[in-house]
This record gives structure tokens, sequence and C-alpha cells, in this order.
């Protein structure tokens, strides 16, 4: 009982405390808007991407078999790719399309293009469940 | 009808097995009945691409190369070959010139219709000066053919752009926000109607279009703006069929007398309407869809048709390079329908 009690003393301290020092846990809707437009842009550098032929050597776009990012499901990935043989992340499968039928160079998995791609291809499918693994 | 004989369907099927293992001049084309055997090869949707000088897609070549082989293989030929459209990616004389050059190794006559990609750059005059007119009628056989350019827009959008490549590049995109609905247009609608006068209700009438004469997506112009005129107009005939391309997947549909069916790219498949999350679309519920594309293997879900119009109404044969052949032609009713496929016991992979 006397445990109990000491230990809601110490949350209510601290608490206390937070509450007028600290507001890391806190944000307004400004912030989330302003989090919204960085995420926004990028997406939207993803897109140029996606449609233009920079990525690869000989012209080709990504958006030319996959208009609007359709048919690339980024909400199944990680999942297993029979061709690759093992479970690989959306970025693999990226890279792959990059080396062959764009037969450019692929793009370091932390490459902020790749990251743009990637943004891209989620807010194509937003709203879509996650089902993960799935063919 | 003819397409009740059981000898015949017979045929169909076996056809539909044997083509996949033995070489095509061992595949006869004669059909025995009352009507005369009209056989058409189509080839669509090349999207023959120039990288630079005197460099190509190495890709879109190589389908555009086996479906000219392949049919060059038939025996005895076909009636004509029709190519149906995007025969370049960007219109340039030098990707039409390049297509044009592997389209002359065919041994039969070509007809040929007129895509977005050939057309956009200078509103379809080098494709002119290389086919021929962008629209035209003939009859055949007793059936009465007619090519339409579905293509067109408003002017208004035509004239908005600062340049020629400007507005080819914008119309390339098949899902650029910035394009345009594909239309027939008024002057040719007219043209249509005088052409369509001549010809009797009940002869067999087929259409040869890029765009579907029929709304399925807006999005990706799977789209003819005046496509409720245009079926108006053909709906008085008794047996009347239109067939496209620019969708590069199978379609098939019946809208009142018309039966719609779309033909296979011979460069790259494209996602069916409903894997766009975003954007309501309709594909035809009596479409059986094809399995996914697997990109692994380049010439997945493409190919070529060999049309057999002999009663009019169409059965396509669908030759893919590297899946299951499909036959997609009139049921007892005239009705479209796959019979193998959506009796397999596989089912169709879903698309999502």
């Amino acid at each position: 009982m006397i445990r109990k009690s000491l230990i809601l003393a110490l949350v209510l301290a601290f608490g206390a405390l937070f509450a007028v020092q600290a507001s890391g846990d806190t944000f307004t809707e400004k912030d989330v808007e302003r989090w919204m437009e960085q995420y926004k842009k990028v997406a939207q550098e993803g897109r140029a991407l996606w449609t233009s032929p920079e990525l690869g050597t000989n012209g080709v776009a990504c958006a030319q078999c996959h208009p609007n990012g359709a048919n690339t499901h980024p909400e199944t990935y990680p999942k297993f790719q029979k061709q690759l043989g093992k479970v690989v992340p959306i970025r693999e499968m990226i890279n792959w399309c990059i080396q062959n039928p764009l037969e450019g160079e692929p793009l370091k998995l932390d490459d902020p293009k790749m990251t743009a791609i990637e943004a891209y291809l989620n807010w194509e499918r937003r709203g879509v469940k996650l089902e993960p693994g799935k063919h | 009808m003819i397409v009740n004989n059981p000898n015949r369907r017979g045929f169909l099927k076996t056809t539909g097995l044997v083509a996949a293992t033995l070489p095509f001049t061992q595949v006869k084309l004669a059909w025995a009945g009352a009507h005369p055997d009209i056989n058409i090869a189509y080839i669509s949707d090349s999207h023959i691409q120039q990288i630079k000088g005197a460099k190509f897609v190495r890709n879109w070549d190589r389908g555009l190369i086996r479906a000219v082989a392949e049919t060059n293989l038939l025996d005895p030929q076909p009636d004509f070959v029709v190519f149906g459209g995007d025969l370049a990616q960007l219109g340039k004389k030098s990707e039409l010139d390049h297509g044009a050059e592997m389209m002359s190794k065919l041994r039969a006559p070509v007809k040929y219709v007129m895509g977005e990609h050939d057309f956009y750059l200078d509103m379809g005059r080098y494709w002119e000066k290389l086919f021929g007119p962008q629209w035209y009628s003939w009859d055949h056989k007793g059936v009465h053919f007619v090519v339409l350019n579905s293509i067109l827009t408003y002017d208004e959008w035509v004239n908005k752009w600062p340049s020629d490549v400007e507005r080819m590049n914008q119309m390339a995109g098949l899902d650029n926000p910035n394009g345009s609905p594909f239309m027939v247009g008024e002057a040719q609608r007219k043209w249509l109607e005088k052409d369509l006068s001549k010809v009797s209700k009940d002869t067999p009438v087929v259409v040869f279009s890029h765009s579907p004469l029929q709304k399925i997506f807006k999005n990706w112009n799977f789209w003819t703006e005046d496509a409720e005129q245009l079926q108006k107009m053909l709906g008085r005939f008794s047996n009347v069929n239109v067939i496209y391309g620019h969708v590069h997947q199978i379609q098939y549909n019946r809208i009142g007398n018309i039966n719609f069916h779309s033909v296979m790219a011979t460069a790259w498949p494209w996602p069916y309407p409903e894997s766009y999350a975003q954007a309501e679309s309709h594909l035809p519920v009596l479409t059986v869809p094809m399995n996914r594309a697997d990109p692994f293997h380049e010439r997945d879900a493409t190919g070529w048709q060999l049309i057999d119009v002999h009663t009019g109404r169409p059965t396509l044969k669908y030759n893919l390079y590297n899946n299951e052949n499909r036959i997609v032609g009139p049921n007892d009713k005239g009705v479209p329908e796959d019979r193998t496929y959506a009796k397999r016991t596989t089912p169709p992979q879903k698309h999502y």
C-alpha cells in the first residue's frame, strides 16, 4: 500500500515537472501541416522521378508500365519475390526495374531519390490496408 | 449459325493447345462452313522508342519483330494485317520510320490505325505520308470494315502548348492529369454517318479504332468522349463489332448489338484500371481479366492476335509470348466469351 502511494507520488511529481518544463510530446496543427508539406514535397519529387527518363539510360520511365504507380503494391512489402529468392523490401524491386526495363544503375537504398519514389508509391496507395507478404 | 458447329469449336480448342508447341506453318487456318474465310492478324501498340541516333529501346523492338516474324509464318497468310496504333512512342519521324521498316517485312497487306503516340507531335502529318488517310473504309468478302482515328481531342487543348514536343510529351503520359480525353469528333462522325448509310442493316460491320469506343476509365484514357454517339450510329446494324488497342490488356464487352474486343500490345502490358485505388473505373463485367504480368519476364503479357471474322462476329486468338494463349469469341448468343479460360481450374490472379 505504502509502495503504491510512493509510486503514485513520484509519477505525479514527474508529471508536474514535465508540464512546466518540456513540451517534446506536444505539437500543434501547424506542426502537422508543416510535416505533411515536407512529406508531400518529397512524394512530388518521387512522382517527377517516376515519370522522367532520368533514372535509366534508355529513355524509359517507370510510369510507362506503372501509370499512377499501379501494380507496384507497396503495402505488401517486404515480401517474398520468387525471382529474387528471398523476402525483399520494395526498394530492391525498384532497383530491379531501374536495372532491367530502364537499363540503369541501381540507386543506393538510402538515396533520397529512393525515399522519394517510395513516398510517391505510398501516396498513390493511400487508404489501402496493409497486406504484408500478399501476392 | 456456324459458331454452333461442334467441329469448329473442337478445332478452336485444339489450335489453342497446339499453337504453343507447333510451328505456325502447321496450324491451318481454313474453316469449313457457309461463310467465306476471313482471317486478320492484329498487331498493336509497339511504342518504338528512340534513345538517340540509330539506338532504339531494345525491349520494344523485340516485341514488334517477334509479332512480324510469327505473322509471316502463318500459312495460309491472313487476308490482311491491322496495325492498331502507337507504332511510335513520341511520334518522331525516326521512330515511325524504324517501325515502318520493321512492318515492311510483313508478307500480307497492312491496314494502319492512328494512335495518340503517332499523332500529337505533328498532328499525324508524317504518319499520313507513310501510311495514308487517318480514317477510311472498305468491303471485303461481305464484311464492311471501317478504320477511325479515335484519338483526336479538343482544339483548345491542342493549341495550348508552347511547342509540338511539349504537346506530344503531355499526351504521352497515360496518367497525366494535364492530358485530354480522346474523341472521334464531329467531322469524322459526319463522314462515318455517310459511309454507313450505304451499308445494309444485315451486313457485318467491323470497326478498328485505337481507343475503346466505350467509357471504361477516364484517368488513363480507356475512354472515347463521343462513345455514346458512335454506339448509337453503329447500333442499327445487327452484327457490329469494335476492335481497339491502347489498353495493353485483354478486355471484351457487349453493348446493345455491339461486340467490343481489345488487343494486346507488343511492347508492355498495363495494369487493369481497378488496380488504381484512387479513382472509379468500369472494366466490362463480361471480361475475365488476364493474369498479372510478371516483370521478370520481358515479354510477359504481350503478344499479337489472329482474328477470325468469317461470321462477321470476330473470334480473337491471343498469341501471348509468355502466357497461356486465350481465345475470346461469340457464344451461342453472339456475346463475347472465353469458354476455356473461364472454366480453367486455376483462377486468374487477383488484380489489386
